[in-house]
């Protein structure tokens, strides 16, 4: 604690397959005890990248540095450090969930408490089931707390809660908050906006293997070119004045501001002056959905 | 924990998971001693004094390469030795808990087929040559276990494992004097057989079981196991994968 390196830090990564660049020239940094969310779609280079911090993959370029080790040099100091959570389950089906988190422990150096991962986890009442009998999201959470068993200072986690169903997610959230909460580093890798939103201090958006943004995600909210959009509708034989800047949009008018409250007073102003009700008048914040479209969408297109 | 403690506890959770699946546990060892009635019923009593020996050594490959090549293949398909992978504990250390437990099956197995063969079929145990018997089995069961390590690296996917590990087993077992003797086979296929390991193990296995204690060590069969597991240790070295094929 106190130490001012970061936890994660990367420069220029690369990677390629073959002729096929994944990665293509990545900068990040990741203070300790920060939540810092990789999001990206499909096959964007978020595992890649992910697995290359993890030691599981030889970059193919660049700098990347975890806890102060090259990760790409397998070093069991670093090992000792991380856990990680894979994005396929890999866990023995016949051994119980207790066991198992209790063979792991022991491969580490100073491991946390059994019963303290599997409440952690949510699997106290799991703990003396067999990890085969278990439900595809308990079985997630037994990847949870085998990557928790050895107290690790950063956490890997790619992709945690794909296939899960909503009540599921909100579980696994909680979780995350609570690594958060010991000062553990997490570094998650997901395709859903929500759950960068949800979980992270800062989230950095991947499209096509590049950092297309890097921010909070207020910061990404606010900041991005998505501006907040107005949206009315007006008797089919009224036209928008061309000052307004708005479009039709099917049977609507809309218009996209970065000064909402300017161009809403001009726009009610307009209206009461010459009797034209705004028929269900709208004004939606952009989420950061849409900047995440847009930003993959401008990445796309280069 | 020091290392080589990890590996010998790696040992006991693979024997914890294997006995908790019992149907597989019993014909494990079941079905080594089908084979043995079988045998013994169509040949007649008078190949006991052959098919016990030979039946040993059916175990002991069993046990090691094929269980090995299969099971490793399909815990690398399923993601647990990438697992493992990302934790502190050595590589070798895991596998070591794998073919630990490998050759304890294959030392359980052998007691088992001598008892039924001396109990059944009163062929008596080699006591007077022990040492050798141990020897035997134990360069045995470390050399068909780095080859099993070796071949599921050659293996594509868990689905295949079955597959080719029975096309690599079977007819070397069914042309190395352990399901059919071999003095009526054509001198070449002698020969083939004699490059490989299961026919010196079987041999060696039979001298002693057939000279109780006037058995000297069979030097030449130890060595010719030992050299294939070499072989199987640089391919294994070489070959051998901890991440999933798709």
């Amino acid at each position: 604690m106190g130490d001012p390196a970061p936890a994660i830090e990367v420069r220029g990564l690369r990677k390629a397959y073959g002729e096929v660049e994944a990665v293509r020239g990545i900068d990040l940094r990741v203070a300790r005890g920060e939540v810092f969310a990789l999001l990206g779609p499909n096959g964007a280079g978020k595992t890649t990248t992910v697995e290359i911090l993890e030691g599981h993959r030889q970059r193919s370029g660049g700098d990347a540095s975890v806890l102060g080790h090259d990760p790409g040099r397998n070093e069991r100091a670093l090992r000792q450090r991380v856990g990680i959570v894979l994005q396929q389950t890999g866990v023995d089906g016949y051994l119980t969930v207790r066991e198992v988190v209790q063979m792991v422990a022991g491969y580490y150096p100073n491991p946390r408490d059994t019963d303290e991962v599997l409440a952690l986890t949510g699997l106290s009442d799991q703990a003396d089931r067999r990890v085969r009998k278990l439900s595809g999201g308990q079985k997630r959470r037994v990847d949870l707390a085998v990557a928790l068993a050895g107290d690790p200072e950063v956490l890997f986690l790619d992709e945690p809660t794909t296939g899960f169903d909503p009540s599921a997610r909100r579980q696994a959230w909680e979780t995350v908050r609570g690594l958060a909460a010991l000062g553990k580093t997490v570094f998650l890798t997901t395709h859903f906006m929500d759950e960068a939103q949800a979980l992270a201090d800062r989230v950095a958006i991947i499209a096509d293997g590049r950092i297309v943004a890097t921010r909070t995600p207020d910061e990404l909210i606010g900041s991005g070119s998505a501006a907040t959009r107005i949206r009315f509708r007006l008797p089919p034989s009224v036209e928008v004045p061309e000052r307004f800047g708005a479009h039709r949009v099917a049977s609507a008018w809309e218009l996209e501001t970065d000064t909402p409250t300017q161009s809403l007073h001009a726009l009610t102003g307009w209206s009461l002056e010459t009797a034209t009700d705004l028929v269900d008048l709208e004004v939606t914040r952009p989420s950061l959905e849409d900047v995440y479209l847009q930003l993959t969408a401008e990445e796309a297109a280069e | 924990m020091n290392d080589l403690a990890l590996a010998v506890r790696q040992i006991g959770y693979e024997n914890r998971a294997f006995w908790r699946n019992p149907p597989a546990a019993f014909f494990t060892f079941v079905f080594p001693l089908l084979f043995m009635v079988i045998f013994n019923l169509l040949f007649g009593a008078e190949a006991a004094a052959f098919f016990t020996p030979a039946i040993i050594v059916f175990g002991v490959v069993t046990a090691t390469y094929t269980n090995l090549a299969m099971t490793v293949t399909i815990a690398r398909d399923d993601g647990i030795l990438k697992r493992i992978r990302g934790t502190p504990l050595p590589g070798w250390a895991y596998l070591a808990g794998r073919i630990g437990h490998a050759v304890l099956i294959a030392f359980l197995l052998t007691v088992i087929v001598a008892a039924f063969g001396a109990l059944v079929y009163e062929i008596d145990v080699p006591w007077s040559a022990l040492p050798a018997v141990l020897l035997v089995l134990a360069v045995s069961a470390a050399a068909f276990s780095a080859l099993g390590l070796a071949l599921s690296g050659f293996i594509p996917n868990s689905d295949a494992a079955p597959a080719v590990v029975n096309a690599t087993v079977l007819p070397v077992l069914f042309i190395s004097n352990v399901f059919i003797q071999m003095e009526n086979a054509p001198p070449w296929l002698d020969t083939v057989s004699h490059l490989l390991p299961v026919r010196h193990f079987a041999d060696a296995m039979m001298a002693l079981y057939a000279s109780g204690s006037d058995a000297s060590l069979p030097w030449t069969e130890l060595g010719v196991i030992a050299l294939w597991g070499v072989i199987g240790v640089v391919a294994a070295l070489r070959f051998f994968s901890w991440e999933p094929r798709r």
